[in-house]
């Protein structure tokens, strides 16, 4: 690790994950403190939470979690394929990833227009007017989905970077450490749904 | 530095694939299943299953060297913590 900073023309592949790492440890306090709040909120309302559990709709919850299952094999398959000097794949597996991203963008979309059509959003008159409980379990499923769809996003980007710096040649089996940092944030936006999707789908 | 052994072959990761998602499948069968309290924690045991897997194949962790591998332990150690205190704290309140 130490001598590859001292050899000139190199860089210090090692650190930058390890900087990425520092990054998600971060992220992963961040989620895990609203992960405290709905597990706090589901002991005092277990009731009003199998309630709003049911209203989530199962098929957006089981297509989503597939298809970030599948855009994280993608990723890794990528990283393996860039290691192996396979460009093209690598292009393909990453381009898929975005696929699978826009696709759960959408979804979302959809599952939430949905629930706003129901009159169920934050400060809507039939949450405010219902049991607190429900009113809890829809502002925590707004809060953590949303900020997992800004995640989405994010990574989305972070991904289509990578995508250019793979199609310029930038990154090489030599030096990839921005595709695996890229692929570092993907995972743990899939690591989060993981524990989303359960907790929020279903819940009975 | 050694750069053979950290390749996933594609293989590997299709499987891992295969296994993460016949867990989602497993979690959802369990959620049909009435269990009481216990749903909960079955659903947060096949979640923190399928978390393992996708650590240490899709990101690698079962390369890392102890730098990560501690860092990423002392990591979940906080989020214990964090959990169990705030637990202790509302269930005496």
């Amino acid at each position: 690790m130490i001598s590859q900073v001292n050899e000139p023309g190199k860089t210090d592949e090692a650190g930058k994950k390890l900087g990425m790492w520092l990054f998600l440890y971060t992220e992963i306090i961040l989620f895990g403190g609203l992960f405290v709040l709905y597990a706090v909120y589901l002991t005092r309302y277990p009731n009003e939470f199998i309630e709003g559990g049911k209203e989530l709709n199962r098929i957006f919850g089981v297509v989503n979690t597939i298809i970030l299952l599948i855009s994280s094999f993608a990723v890794a398959a990528a990283i393996t394929a860039v290691q192996k000097d396979q460009r093209k794949l690598a292009l393909w597996a990453i381009g898929g990833s975005l696929g699978c991203g826009a696709i759960f963008l959408v979804n979302k979309y959809f599952e939430w227009g949905h629930k706003i059509a129901l009159g169920i959003y934050p400060n809507s008159e039939r949450l405010l007017d219902g049991p607190d409980g429900q009113n809890m379990f829809f502002g925590l499923y707004y809060v953590i989905t949303g900020l997992h769809g800004l995640h989405i996003v994010i990574g989305m980007t972070f991904l289509a970077v990578s995508f250019g710096f793979v199609l310029a040649g930038k990154v090489t089996a030599k030096r990839f450490a921005l595709l695996e940092n890229a692929g570092l944030y993907w995972h743990l936006v899939d690591l989060i749904w993981i524990f989303v999707f359960p907790l929020f789908y279903l819940i009975i | 530095m050694e750069k053979k052994d950290h390749i996933f072959s594609y293989k590997t990761l299709f499987y891992v694939l295969l296994a993460l998602l016949a867990l989602t499948g497993v979690t959802v069968g369990a959620s049909y299943v009435h269990l009481g309290k216990f749903n909960v924690w079955v659903a947060l045991g096949i979640a923190s299953l399928k978390a393992t897997l996708v650590l240490m194949v899709f990101m690698h962790l079962k390369f890392e060297g102890r730098a990560l591998i501690l860092s990423f332990l002392s990591t979940v150690f906080f989020l214990a913590i964090m959990i169990g205190f705030t637990f202790w704290d509302v269930a005496f309140r």
